[in-house]
């Protein structure tokens, strides 16, 4: 039987929904237990985590200087606690693709990176080629480490679990490698990761100003904002809205898009939203080949027209 | 100090793959091979550092079959003093990965070790932090700004909630992100030149004879579900009347 260690994500304040994403799939696995380990001081975020049905126990580990954060000080604790278990999953977040290989080679094993589909506990599926091939790959390993691809699961939702919380301090803080900041993008708009709908730009768009036309659009249906790369190397957003193989991976119920033309890297991006709107002014761009709705036209004209008619 | 700049050859990143058809792999037959892209922001980097007079040798190493000479040649033909291929005919997994880089970090002794993020053909995004851990050394990943500060790296990342930064004292493992740099193009002087620039190389055995841990075995490619066909339409009022029967706008 299977018996399964989870690595929770947070920002000191909330529990990520990435967790619950992994939650999910771990589930799936129908093992004999789930454990949860979290790195922070703040137990209320433990308690947040022993409220979903199914998890058996939470480790909270409290750490000092920030470094809850950093992948070589939290690592060996949790490779160590991942020894009593089968699987040890995290998500495929930045923080999950920064400390779970980590936590693999201290344990001797290859990481299962992206698992999208589960189909026994030891066989699974996973993209390559930013999604243009997906494997079935098989390990029995002692310990199966592995990153959950987010945008492949929906959020465990449960209520009424009553886990334990143990409480210990992080003994593995690596001196070599401090915090010094986390520099994001305060925005009220929805997070571009949990979204049921999001609006992007690309390099159509054509400036820094010219967003402005659409975070209105976001704003007027209650949307995150997302774009493309060549929009974020340009410079007219940051990097935290970088949507694709390299940016975030997401599953928003609508997609929405205006002057991006549908690179591979791209689309890798946003193959599981549900309905996908293209609005290009060449109507061979490669994004109405996957868009569910398509609209050739200036994005200049008819993001006003939507604007004054939605 | 010595740079030591981890290169991977695999499909372009133009190339559209296809799945075989009998489920066996990716049709990789005269398709055009390149040096992972992150990877060449990776050489770019080193190259820019020693430009700097902050190193003073950029080495590549790439493990790969004998065909990987042709990218630590274009390595060389950016810059790069000399290059070490660790030769295998079969394809090595990130924990052998890591384990053989660790060997030649034993003979070279870098203060620096840069290489890109994942490569773009099993996104893996793996061997970095496998051989920061095994080196027992900090890793930066997902690099989008390096600078030399108080005799370490302060190394701007790109993370989900926008950029951390991090300190880490040398030597260390960087993995580079998109945004680092805009590598520079080849001349075909320095073709010429990167040809008789030392080009080392070690047979895998001989180099890492007994490499730790077991391969993930891979039963089956298939090509993704596709999307289905959607429609067009031709006006925003009917754009709007779709999402609007959808339930998605209001
Ligand atoms: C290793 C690697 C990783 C990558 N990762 C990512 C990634 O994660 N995410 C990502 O997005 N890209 C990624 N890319 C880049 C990708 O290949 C494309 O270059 C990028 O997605 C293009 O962005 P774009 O569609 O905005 O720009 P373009 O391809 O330049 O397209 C602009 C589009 O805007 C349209 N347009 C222009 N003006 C208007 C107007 N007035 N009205 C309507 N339409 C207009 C044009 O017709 C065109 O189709 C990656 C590339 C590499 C090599």
């Amino acid at each position: 039987m299977s018996k399964v260690l989870i690595l929770a994500e947070h920002n000191g304040n909330a529990i990520n929904q990435s967790t619950a994403k992994v939650l999910a799939a771990a589930k799936q696995l129908n093992p004999e237990a789930i454990d949860v380990m979290l790195f922070t001081g703040n137990t209320g975020l433990a308690t947040q985590i022993a409220g979903h049905e199914g998890v058996n126990q939470v480790f909270c580990v409290a750490c000092e200087d920030n470094h809850d954060q950093l992948a070589a000080s939290i690592a060996p604790t949790l490779a160590d606690k991942g020894k009593e278990y089968t699987h040890v999953w995290g998500p495929s977040t930045t923080f999950g693709k920064d400390v779970m290989p980590r936590v693999a080679a201290l344990l001797g094993v290859n990481q299962v990176s992206d698992v999208m589909e589960i189909i026994d506990a030891h066989t699974f599926k996973r993209p390559i080629y930013a999604g243009n091939a997906i494997i079935t790959v098989n390990t029995d390993t002692a310990q199966i480490v592995a990153t959950v691809r987010t945008a492949s699961f929906s959020a465990d939702k449960t209520t009424g679990g009553s886990a334990s919380v143990e409480e210990s301090t992080l003994n593995t803080a690596a001196n070599h490698t401090s915090f010094v900041k986390l520099s994001s993008g305060d925005s009220d708009r929805p997070d571009l990761q949990t979204a049921d709908k999001v609006i992007s730009g690309g390099r159509g768009v054509g400036s820094e100003e010219n967003f402005a036309i659409v975070y209105q659009l976001a704003d007027k249906i209650g949307a995150a904002t997302g774009a493309s790369r060549a929009a974020v190397d340009a410079g007219y957003v940051p990097n935290d809205m970088q949507v694709g193989q390299t940016g975030k991976i997401i599953a928003p119920d609508l997609y929405m898009c205006f002057g991006i033309s549908g690179a591979i890297q791209h689309l890798t991006g946003i193959k599981d939203a549900g309905t996908i709107v293209a609005i290009n002014k060449d109507g061979d761009a490669p994004i109405f080949e996957v868009a569910d709705v398509g609209l050739v036209g200036d994005l200049f004209k008819i993001i006003p027209e939507m604007m004054e008619k939605l | 100090m010595k740079i030591l700049v981890a290169i991977k050859r695999v499909v372009d990143y133009n190339v559209r793959v296809q799945v075989k058809p009998d489920g066996s792999g990716v049709a990789t037959d005269g398709v055009k091979m390149s040096i992972n892209p992150f990877d060449e922001i990776a050489i770019e980097e080193a190259l820019r550092i020693k430009e700097q007079g902050k190193a003073d040798e950029v080495v590549v190493v790439t493990i790969g079959t004998n065909d990987s000479q042709q990218q630590l040649r274009t390595a060389m033909a950016m810059g790069a003093d000399r290059a070490i291929l660790v030769e295998s005919d079969v394809a090595v997994q990130p924990l052998q990965a890591a384990q053989v880089l660790l060997k030649v970090i034993e003979q070279e002794s870098p203060g620096l070790v840069i290489t890109g993020k994942q490569a773009i053909d099993d996104d893996n995004n793996q061997t970095p932090q496998m051989l920061a851990t095994l080196w027992n050394r900090p890793q930066a990943t997902f690099a989008s700004k390096i600078e030399f500060v108080d005799g370490g790296l302060q190394v701007t990342r790109e993370v989900d909630a926008g950029l951390e930064t991090i300190q880490v004292e040398l030597p260390a493992v960087v993995s580079t992100d998109l945004r680092l740099n805009e590598p520079r193009f080849v001349k075909l002087p320095d073709i010429m030149k990167a040809k008789r620039k030392p080009l080392d190389v070690k047979a895998i055995g001989e180099l890492a004879p007994d490499l730790q841990g077991k391969a993930i075995e891979v039963t089956q490619h298939e090509a993704p579900q596709p999307r289905q066909k959607g429609i067009m339409v031709e006006t925003v009022d009917e754009l709007i009347e779709i999402l609007k029967d959808k339930g998605l706008v209001s």
